[in-house]
C-alpha cells in the first residue's frame, strides 16, 4: 500500500484551483491561435483579440481569467493500492478547495441551498466524481465550471430511431440555444449512451479531453469534425456577435447503453475551458 | 462606429446608439445581478425605495471576484443578462438608461427598451481581466450582506461595450449571426 496524506491532497487541489483560473491549458491555447487564424469577421476579430489581451493580463497580474470562477468539479482517480492517510478524502478536496479560493482571490459563487441561496462564502462544496482504478497513484483533474455556459447545457433522451442524426440535431440545438449566453467561441462536451446520468458525466468529462484529439472510435472521430464543421457554419462566432469561428472544439464520449435508449448530453464549456490535472 | 461617451447617458446619446457600435463608457456604473435584483423586485413589491436612483442608471450585470490588495476590484466581466429578464422591464419603466450584460434577451425587454427609449449594452464575456483594467474605483453601496452580488458603484474610464440592442429595437445577435451563417 502506498500512503498519500489528505495534507498533500489538500495542497494539490488548492495549487490546481487557483492555477486553473489564472493560465490558459495549453490544448486551449493551441485552439485558440489556429481559431484567430480562420476568423473572417472584423468585429470577431477584434472579441478574440480582447481575449488574448485578456489571458495575458490575467497571468502577469494574477487576476482570474474570468470573474466566474467557477464551481469547482474535480474528477478524481483513485489507485487501488493507494491508503489515504489523515483524514477523509472529501474533506481533503473541500478543504483544498477552500484554500485555493481564498488565498487565491478566487470568487466565491456557491449556495448552500439551491432554494434558499445562502452564499457559503468559500466555494465548497466541490463536485466530486470518484473512479477506483488499478495502481498506486492519486489522478486529480480540477475543471473549475462556470454557470453562463453550464446554464446552457442539455440532456436529450432521444429513441434508437432517431439515431446519429438525432444526435446531430441535439448538439446543434443546444449550441444555437446558448448562443452568445455560453461566451463563444465555446467547447462542446458530448456524452452519447449510459443512461440519464451516465451520460452527463461522459458529457464533463469529454471537455477535459484536450482540445485538437479525437476519438479513437471512427464514427465518433467522424461526428467530431462534422459536427465542429456544423456549428461554424451557425455565424454565431465569437462573443455571439458574428462570425466562422463559434467552436474551437467538439469532444464526444460514448458508453455502452440500454436496448431502447439513446441518451444524449450536451456540456458547453466557455472559450476557456478550464481544466488541470496533477497526479500523485 | 466607435465613440466615447461620458455618462450619465442623454437621450440625444442614446438615440445615436445604434446596434453594432462599438463604445467606451466614462463615468458611473452600478452592478447589481441576480440576488440584487431579487431583493429590488421584493422592495418595489413592499412600495420601499430602491438602494439606488434608477432614473438614468447604467446597470452592469456583473459579480466581481475579490480585489488583490492595491487594487478596485478583482476579474469584472459581465455575466448572463437573461436572468434578469424578469425584472429589467420594470426597472426601464422606473428610467434606466442602459444594461451592460452578456446574452439575448426576451421580448419583453426589448419592447421596454423601445418604449423607454434606453439601450443594451453587450461587454466582452470572460474577459474580466482586461474588463478590470477600466475599472478605477469600486465601492459597495448597497447589500453587502450578498458578497460578490452585493450592488457596487463603479467609476469606469473607457470602459468597452458593444450595442446589442437600440433604442429603435434592432439586435446586433440575430443581424450579425445571420450576415454569417453558412448553413
Amino acid at each position: 500500500m502506498r500512503e498519500i496524506s489528505t495534507e498533500k491532497i489538500t495542497e494539490t487541489i488548492s495549487s490546481l484551483c487557483i492555477r486553473a483560473n489564472h493560465y490558459l491549458a495549453p490544448d486551449m491555447k493551441n485552439a485558440f491561435c489556429d481559431a484567430v487564424a480562420k476568423e473572417r469577421s472584423e468585429l470577431g476579430k477584434k472579441i478574440l483579440g480582447q481575449l488574448e489581451d485578456n489571458l495575458k493580463i490575467a497571468e502577469e497580474d494574477m487576476i482570474p481569467i474570468c470573474q466566474d470562477t467557477g464551481m469547482a468539479v474535480v474528477f478524481i482517480k483513485v489507485g487501488q493500492e493507494v491508503h489515504i492517510t489523515g483524514g477523509s478524502l472529501e474533506d481533503a478536496i473541500n478543504e483544498g478547495v477552500r484554500k485555493g479560493y481564498t488565498e487565491g482571490f478566487l470568487r466565491k459563487s456557491v449556495v448552500s441551498d439551491p432554494i434558499e441561496r445562502k452564499n457559503t462564502g468559500d466555494n465548497t462544496p466541490a463536485v466530486i466524481h470518484y473512479s477506483i482504478v488499478p495502481g498506486d497513484k492519486l489522478e486529480i483533474t480540477v475543471a473549475p465550471k462556470g454557470f453562463g455556459s453550464e446554464n446552457m447545457s442539455r440532456v436529450f433522451m432521444l429513441k434508437p430511431a432517431d439515431g446519429i442524426e438525432g444526435v446531430k440535431n441535439a448538439v446543434l440545438t443546444a449550441v444555437k440555444d446558448a448562443g452568445p449566453n455560453a461566451c463563444p467561441p465555446m467547447v462542446v462536451g458530448v456524452g452519447i449512451g449510459g443512461t440519464f446520468e451516465k451520460c452527463a458525466i461522459l458529457a464533463k468529462k469529454a471537455l477535459t479531453r484536450e482540445a485538437g484529439s479525437h476519438s479513437e472510435i471512427g464514427w465518433v472521430k467522424d461526428l467530431e469534425e462534422e459536427l465542429l464543421e456544423k456549428i461554424n457554419k451557425t455565424g454565431i462566432g465569437p462573443g455571439g456577435l458574428g462570425g466562422a469561428v463559434t467552436a474551437f472544439a467538439v469532444n464526444v464520449l460514448t458508453y455502452p447503453t440500454h436496448i431502447a435508449g439513446l441518451p444524449v448530453a450536451v456540456n458547453i464549456c466557455c472559450h476557456v475551458n478550464r481544466h488541470v490535472s496533477a497526479v500523485l | 462606429m466607435e465613440k466615447h461617451i461620458t455618462l450619465p447617458l442623454t437621450d440625444k446619446d442614446i438615440k445615436e446608439l445604434s446596434s453594432g457600435d462599438y463604445v467606451y463608457l466614462t463615468g458611473t456604473v452600478y452592478t447589481a445581478r441576480d440576488a440584487a435584483h431579487k431583493r429590488m423586485d421584493e422592495a418595489l413589491a413592499k412600495n420601499e425605495p430602491l438602494p439606488i436612483e434608477m432614473k438614468g442608471a447604467v446597470i452592469y450585470y456583473m459579480g466581481p471576484s475579490p480585489a488583490r490588495e492595491g487594487r478596485p476590484i478583482g476579474s469584472a466581466g459581465p455575466t448572463t443578462a437573461s436572468r434578469m429578464d424578469k425584472y429589467a422591464p420594470k426597472l426601464l419603466d422606473l428610467g434606466m438608461s442602459a444594461m451592460i450584460g452578456k446574452g439575448k434577451r426576451n421580448p419583453a425587454v426589448k419592447e421596454a427598451i423601445v418604449r423607454n427609449g434606453a439601450v443594451y449594452f453587450a461587454a466582452v464575456g470572460g474577459a474580466g481581466a482586461l474588463l478590470s483594467k477600466a475599472i478605477v474605483a469600486s465601492e459597495v453601496v448597497a447589500y453587502d450582506d450578498l458578497g460578490t452580488e452585493a450592488i457596487r458603484k463603479l467609476e469606469v474610464k473607457d470602459f468597452p461595450v458593444i450595442v446589442v440592442i437600440d433604442s429603435r429595437g434592432n439586435d446586433l445577435y440575430e443581424t450579425a449571426i445571420e450576415e454569417y451563417r453558412s448553413e
